[in-house]
């Protein structure tokens, strides 16, 4: 049984179905890519795996470690181990990163408050790996930020929060080389047995930085092709419309 | 369908909402010439005191509510409301009576003798007289007179004389005419030359009696050079009938003087339909009115079930600087037209206003200020930023900055923002772990940053946790 399981998962919003039976099953230790056209369904695909409110389940379900999660609340799923790496992080002026990250940080404790020693540590330590100033810490959360820092805030977020599951929806759009390689390098040092990844991209670029044991292509709200790394490079060559071929040729 | 409403099923507890049965010296309710010569009657007032009062009430029968506000409120009727309510039993430091020193323990304020060597001095104010004061010897050696209004006309005339009124004229608007009339007590600060208080300065209000106004009366004059920081507090029990309370605080800054007022309004604001609550209409003025003096308002509005007041700056020294910072948080039925002035008279004088008001529920949020720069008031400056926040579909948010200005030479600027509480900011909080409630008050602690850090710091702490609690009865 698969850690993350996505089972014939059908999702509106307003009228308009999106997502119409998707199935994908991600184990820990796995590194997944999805991958699809523009309005395929892949950002709503993340937003409903992590429970945002504009998006009703209309059929199927997501189950983490075996558990139905579509009845928890966004805060429920993230406590139970899955992090969404946003596309397009808010801010929250005013609020500070080390107050924000304690909190969160916290809320995961067992006792409901994480040692403010070992933290300020980890924390550092991490912003450090991912070439971000110590006073960055300070800052409002995600205010005034540019699209690179909020890129490496949200993989700080990652490292700090240790998922099982961690989604990132099309972290690299928008990015320069540098900071493409930075969000590399974090992505690449969480990976390993705890921690399974679904990495939502338009491009192929950070695939050559992330090497992804998985493609999933999404097309209309359904997964339509699967393969391993072999697939990158022939969707590379041959685009969407070869997709689209293949599927005409199975149907 | 958006999670993010308010509930009003979730009603949070006040925590201040009960009542001392005490033993009171009540005069009976109305208000004419004979009430307040009572009035003075009781506090053992020179004639001249009670003559000023009685010019006040003839100012005051001649004026009229002032209705610009279009605050929703039933006629009050003035005759209706007793003007003197105090504890029976004398009161004093040493044999307070036990019922009440167990109030202010549940109010959190010390004012027994082990609490006596915290750093804040503390003058309490109970529905119409002051009961006690705090570290009054150590204050006297510095000079520094810290007591009630009361005991300043008695003690101190010539200081009182010299100041009262000076400010907020009795006639300059209908309530505080009418507060000039009728106040019963209230405190009285005086810093002498050169002098940094050491301590905070404070005044709890608490109205305990029903049916009874509290006309609270405060002067602080801080001499040439002197500093103060002052912090003001007030509760009320919950009824469901509404209780005004109309005070007026006067602040003078001699040359190079430093006083900081701070306040945390916290009067019962009713329940969850608008029913009870007390009126806090207040006029708050400082007077800037020596060279480079400075007067700094910080004030935290979340009770009460109307407020309306306007804490303001008259730079009248040259160089002058006049600061106001203000959260106001509104729920339910509550009502807030609130804000300042800032005159700039003097040359080179300078202002900051930073505003942040919250809407929750049915509530009314509105901000109303003036920015006046006089014909010759050279350079001056002021830079207001405005900004509202609101939570929920049914609440109310408005800005009325005026700006009147007669000097080329004014450099004022004005921002102003409103926004609600986005649901991608609450979704991406939550997605972090964080509980609704606990992400909408990161969102709203975030918002009111700007001026939570002009508090004193036990005071900040204590807003912050105050502003907490209303939240938790806003956001379902």
């Amino acid at each position: 049984m698969s850690y993350l399981q996505i089972k014939n998962l059908h999702a509106r919003t307003g009228d308009i179905e999106i997502l119409k039976g998707v199935n994908l099953e991600i184990n820990k230790g796995e590194v997944h890519a999805l991958m699809g056209p523009n309005g395929s369904g892949k950002s709503t695909l993340s937003s409903v795996i992590m429970g945002h409110p504009d998006y009703e389940v209309t059929e199927g379900d997501i189950l983490l470690n075996g558990e139905s999660i579509l009845e928890m609340d966004p805060d429920e799923r993230a406590l139970a181990g899955l992090f969404l790496c946003f596309q397009y992080p808010v801010a929250i002026p005013g609020v500070s990163i080390s107050n924000f990250m304690k909190k969160a940080v916290d809320a995961r404790h067992p006792e409901g408050k994480a040692p403010a020693g070992p933290f300020l540590k980890e924390m550092r330590e991490n912003m450090e790996y991912l070439d971000m100033d110590k006073a960055f810490a300070n800052r409002g959360l995600n205010e005034g930020f540019s699209g690179g820092e909020k890129k490496r805030m949200e993989i700080l977020q990652m490292m700090m929060f240790k998922p099982s599951i961690a989604i990132m929806d099309e972290t690299d759009s928008g990015l320069d080389i540098d900071a493409l390689q930075v969000v590399a390098k974090g992505v690449n040092k969480m990976r390993g047995p705890d921690l399974g990844l679904l990495v939502i991209t338009h491009y192929e670029r950070i695939l050559t930085y992330i090497n992804p044991q998985f493609l999933h292509i999404l097309m209309e709200g359904k997964i339509v092709m699967s393969g391993g790394p072999e697939l990158v490079k022939t969707l590379e060559e041959k685009g969407y419309d070869w997709v689209r071929e293949q599927i005409a040729v199975t149907a | 369908m958006p999670e993010f409403e308010t509930d009003s099923n979730l009603v949070q507890e006040y925590k201040y909402g009960f009542f001392t049965d005490i033993e009171t010296d009540t005069i009976p309710k109305g208000l004419n010439e004979e009430v307040i010569a009572i009035i003075s009657a009781k506090k053992n007032e020179p004639v001249w005191m009670l003559e000023w009062r009685l010019k006040a009430f003839r100012r005051w029968q001649k004026m009229k509510n002032p209705d610009w506000a279009f605050l929703d409120m039933p006629e009050i009727d003035f005759q209706d409301i007793h003007y003197y309510s105090a504890p029976k039993e004398a009161v004093d430091m040493k044999d307070m009576d036990p019922e009440l020193l167990k109030t202010f323990e549940r109010l959190g304020i010390p004012m027994g003798e082990r609490d006596a060597l915290s750093g804040v001095a503390m003058d309490v104010v109970f529905d119409s007289v002051s009961v006690g004061t705090t570290h009054k010897e150590m204050l006297e050696e510095l000079g520094i007179i810290f007591c009630s209004i009361s005991e300043a006309i008695q003690e101190h005339p010539e200081l009182v004389k010299q100041y009262l009124g000076t400010v907020v004229p009795p006639g300059d608007n209908f309530y505080a005419a009418l507060n000039s009339a009728v106040f019963t007590d209230g405190s009285f600060c005086y810093i002498p030359k050169g002098v940094t208080c050491p301590v905070e300065l404070s005044t709890y209000f608490r109205i305990n009696a029903a049916d009874t106004g509290q006309f609270e009366r405060t002067l602080i004059v801080c001499d040439d050079n002197a500093t103060c920081s002052y912090l003001e507090g007030c509760t009320a029990p919950a009824r469901d009938t509404n209780q005004l309370h109309a005070a007026v605080v006067e602040i003078v800054a001699l040359e190079n003087a430093d006083v900081k007022y701070s306040t945390v309004q916290n009067w019962y604001a009713g329940d969850e339909e608008g029913k009870g609550g007390i009126y806090n209409f207040v006029t708050k003025r400082g007077h800037c009115r020596g060279r480079k003096s400075k007067i700094s308002w910080t004030q935290v509005e979340v009770g009460a079930a109307i407020t309306w007041k306007y804490p303001s700056c008259v730079l009248e020294g040259d160089g002058s600087v006049g600061e106001f910072y203000s959260v106001a948080f509104t729920n339910n039925h509550m009502q807030a037209d609130t804000g300042t002035k800032m005159i700039h008279v003097g040359k080179n004088t300078s202002s900051t206003i930073i505003s942040k008001g919250i809407s929750a529920g049915k509530s009314s949020n509105n901000y109303r200020g003036l920015v006046k720069v006089v014909e010759g008031a050279a350079n001056a400056r002021n830079h207001s930023i405005c900004d509202s926040l609101l939570i929920g579909r049914d609440c109310s948010a408005n800005t009325f900055p005026y700006i009147e200005s007669e000097d080329d030479s004014a450099h004022l600027a004005h921002e102003a923002t409103t926004s609600t509480i986005s649901e991608d900011q609450l979704f991406y909080l939550k997605s972090r772990g964080l509980s609704e409630e606990d992400a909408a008050s990161m969102v709203v602690k975030g918002f009111c940053k700007d001026v939570f850090k002009k508090l004193p710091l036990e005071f900040s702490v204590e807003a912050i946790k105050l502003l907490e609690i209303k939240l938790e009865g806003s956001i379902g």
